[in-house]
């Protein structure tokens, strides 16, 4: 059977993807930004937005970053904002389970789905760091290892919430004088070793129940929690034998939860060029790798990998002799990219043997080593090439990351959508209101009343 | 003063289906709607429509009910309620020239989120973002977040200022948020971004300051990840009912809300106030003190008094308050708030006790019989919140 595709627009993000320094380039805070990329997605039919969030600033060698987008809205005031001016696109975004506490995020994503009419979603992510602690009153951080622990929690903790209400208990009958059919509706008590609370919710059952649950993580805990809780997966598999080698994962983890293949959607973030012709797109996509990645961001970028201080070498030279440098303290903070190079050594060895067999610069290295595009080419090879890889099972749709803010999306829009359509494999008009309509999931999430 | 020249300010405050208990039994009320987005919509044009400086949206952590009015049953009165913030967010787009004060509670809440959310509400508003600032005293609210033991708190201790007190220190800690607040909307100086291609700088880092704030009860460091919001600083609100929040509104308020049941009582408050601003060390700054008002408004005062009573009778009790209420035609209510006005309320907080009949007769009755006594603006005269309010837009604290 021929899948449908799903699609969603990620508001660019404050790392070098974004290309601020495009004549093209707008306002990354002002509120006609995030309007705009949100109605495009929604004159597209695309199924959502996202927003990610960032809690402290990056800082690398001890001072705060400065070469890429800096500074970020509130995710949940956007996200309600922009339910005003959309009709059908659902608000998802990330809230961190680490900096929050259940009670306070339950009733701004139940507060949300009722303002947005059933269109939110939650993108669960964890925290670890002191470092972004330092910004809060509860301070402190989370060993790595129970970071996953707190998340499952935080999350079940939250659906419990939500289904402290089971959706009919207000009567608001003007004759009888009956607000509210059951004087306890919202009680709940709840507890275990990160969260011991009771109450009363305040926000009664919201029209999907509680927000569409996304998560982001790869690993095998964050793939397991995806399993066991999300309806979307967020992945970052460009290939197709490495997608559907995921794909065949996560999907195969549902049954011992009891749910269903089409329960959990697999939906990679992904870049794009597109061009006249292919040829066209590559030439346009050099030239934006070339501004994502300026000389002094390849200096950076591999001082994330070499965790020293490079600001002497010239990027257009070759790598330094030293090797990088391992231990605790990171020259770069507020990010995750330090982490993400697992064995520092290794890596370089690689890069050392790729720059010295094709003579690249430190600038020309990080380009080649830092990810292209996910897709390059005319509309029609795009289209072609994401419908290949939803039909073979690799996604289920693709969240799409503009590079220019805020009308990096208009072009695929007007391009690449109306040719998905014409193959029948994307709508062409919203058959539902809610996001999990858009998503294919039951119309609202169980435990509400029948 | 151009304040009083031009008459008091008014605000409106919108909670659920108004201030009475039965509320929403009464006519035109849209009790199925509650948590709508349309019907928050409506609420806030009409209040624009009217050129009020603002709206005030409630909230608490908890799913509420009336503390003066108490449900006997649990099923009679209106029972939960969404974010006042994300309320005010979704109104905003939709709205042009009223302010927007949603209702924010300290206590249990991280003060960087807050201090972004109202920031970002500033920025969706075009400006037009204030914040009211409450503490959650209960141990019901505590259980809610299960992470603090307040102690002992008694809401009487409120008369002591000079009496060391879990409820003193609930406030000495508000006090602390604000400050926090306000140090992280200032944290980005207003040229922070610079967007320069020769240099390849988004930012002059030079112009994001860490706020490095210490207190008793948290730290922060900053910078915000918001750039400095629209207004600068967007107003701080907060309500007082004695001396101890009198004290904290004097340190760190844009507004004040004050509940005199009389004049007298007016006078006397607001003579507490000022001492306390001078002690604070703002004497020369500008804050607002306004007065908080019930209001049942009807063409006659008998039939203002007859409605009122049959409210009474669906809620099984006469009505009690918190502040003073007032019964009558928007003409008495005009008489009211000149005279509160002149004994030097800057300007007036009404409670409609119904919604919509008492908020129609604000901005329908009492807005037209102010204006032809030439004592309130007849069309927007500022683009922002605090223009309306009078107040500049501040230079940045840690501007060199």
């Amino acid at each position: 059977m021929t899948k449908q595709i799903h699609l969603a627009a990620h508001f660019p993000g404050v790392n070098n993807t974004t290309v601020w320094s495009d004549p093209a380039a707008g306002s990354h805070i002002e509120f006609s930004s995030f309007v705009k990329l949100a109605q495009t997605a929604e004159r597209a039919k695309f199924d959502f937005f996202f927003l990610a969030e960032g809690l402290r600033l990056r800082e690398q060698n001890g001072q705060i970053y400065d070469l890429d987008v800096v500074g970020r809205p509130d995710t949940f005031t956007v996200l309600a904002a922009l339910a005003a001016v959309t009709d059908r696109l659902g608000l998802t975004g990330t809230i961190n389970s680490t900096f929050n506490e259940p009670y306070e995020v339950a009733r701004q994503f139940a507060s949300l789905d009722h303002l947005s009419a059933g269109r939110a979603g939650w993108n669960v992510v964890t925290s670890w760091d002191a470092f972004t602690g330092e910004n809060f009153r509860r301070g402190g951080f989370l060993p790595q290892e129970q970071r996953y622990e707190r998340a499952k929690t935080f999350l079940s903790t939250a659906l419990e919430l939500f289904d402290s209400w089971r959706g009919d208990e207000i009567a608001a009958d003007v004759e009888s004088g009956v607000y509210l059919r059951d004087p306890a509706a919202g009680s709940f008590a709840h507890r275990d070793a990160h969260f011991d609370i009771s109450g009363r919710f305040s926000v009664p059952r919201s029209p999907q129940g509680g927000p569409v649950i996304l998560q982001a993580g790869d690993s095998d805990e964050g793939r397991e929690f995806a399993a066991a809780k999300a309806d979307a997966i967020f992945a970052r598999h460009g290939t197709l034998e490495a997608g559907q080698a995921f794909y065949a994962d996560v999907k195969g983890r549902l049954a011992k939860y009891g749910r269903r293949h089409e329960d959990l959607l697999v939906l990679p973030a992904a870049t794009f060029v597109l061009g006249d012709t292919d040829a066209d797109a590559q030439e346009r996509a050099d030239v934006v790798r070339h501004q994502q990645v300026s000389g002094q961001t390849a200096i950076k970028l591999l001082e994330q990998l070499w965790n020293a201080d490079l600001s002497g070498y010239d990027p257009d030279g070759p790598l330094p002799e030293f090797d990088p440098v391992v231990g605790e303290h990171t020259v770069a903070r507020g990010r995750a990219s330090v982490r993400s190079h697992r064995d520092p050594l290794a890596t370089a060895r690689e890069w050392r043997a790729l720059a010295e067999a094709k003579n690249l610069s430190i600038r020309e290295l990080i380009i080649q080593t830092s990810g292209r595009q996910n897709f390059i080419g005319a509309p029609a090879t795009v289209a072609e090439k994401i419908n290949e890889l939803v039909q073979a099972d690799a996604s289920d749709g693709f969240i799409l990351v503009p590079h220019v803010t805020p009308g990096g999306l208009d072009e695929f829009a007007d391009t690449v959508v109306p040719l998905l359509q014409e193959r029948g494999v994307f709508r062409t008009e919203y058959t539902g209101t809610t996001l999990r309509e858009h998503l294919g999931l039951d119309g609202a999430r169980p435990g509400g009343a029948a | 003063m151009g304040i009083t020249s031009t008459g008091p300010h008014l605000a409106v405050a919108l909670d659920g289906a108004g201030w009475h208990p039965a509320a929403w039994r009464a006519d035109g009320a849209r009790p199925q709607d509650l948590l709508s987005a349309g019907y928050w919509v409506d609420l806030v044009r009409e209040a624009e429509a009217g050129a009020l400086d603002f709206v005030t949206i409630e909230d608490t952590l908890g799913p509420g009910g009336d503390r003066d009015n108490p449900s006997a049953t649990g099923t009679d009165q209106v029972v939960g309620h969404l974010d006042s913030v994300l309320v005010a967010a979704r109104v905003a787009p939709l709205t042009r020239r009223i302010g927007i004060v949603p209702t924010a509670v300290v206590t249990h809440t991280e003060p960087f989120h807050l201090s972004k959310a109202i920031a970002t509400l500033d920025y969706v508003s075009g400006g037009r973002a204030g914040v009211r600032v409450r503490i959650a005293w209960t141990e019901d609210d505590s259980r809610l977040f299960g992470r603090r033991d307040l102690g002992a708190v008694r809401l009487e201790d409120a008369k002591q200022p000079h009496l060391r007190s879990p409820l003193a220190d609930l406030f000495d800690e508000t006090a602390d948020y604000v400050e926090v607040l306000r140090r992280l909307w200032d944290s980005w100086e207003d040229d922070a971004e610079i967007r320069d291609a020769a240099t390849g700088r988004f930012i002059d880092r030079d112009k994001l300051h860490y706020i490095d704030f210490t207190g008793k009860w948290f730290s922060v460091k900053g910078p915000s990840i918001t750039p400095r919001p629209p207004q600068g600083q967007p107003p701080v609100v907060s309500l007082a009912h004695a001396s101890i929040p009198y004290r904290l509104g004097a340190r760190q308020s844009d507004v004040l809300i004050v509940t005199p049941f009389d004049k007298t009582e007016a006078i006397n408050v607001l003579d507490e106030v000022r001492a306390e601003q001078a002690v604070a060390g703002r004497a020369d700054e500008t804050l607002h003190v306004f007065g908080d008002i019930v209001v049942f408004l009807d063409e006659t005062t008998q039939a203002a008094r007859d409605r009122k009573a049959r409210l009474d009778d669906l809620a099984g009790r006469e009505f009690a308050s918190d502040t003073g209420v007032f019964v009558g035609t928007p003409a008495e209510l005009a008489d009211q708030v000149l005279d509160l006005h002149a004994a030097g309320l800057s300007g007036f907080r009404l409670r409609p006790a119904t919604i919509p009949h008492d908020l129609r007769a604000i901005t329908r009755g009492l807005v037209p019989e102010l204006r032809s006594r030439g004592a309130f603006r007849s069309d927007y005269e500022a683009t922002t919140l605090r223009g309306l309010l009078g107040l500049s837009r501040p230079a940045n604290r840690y501007a060199a």
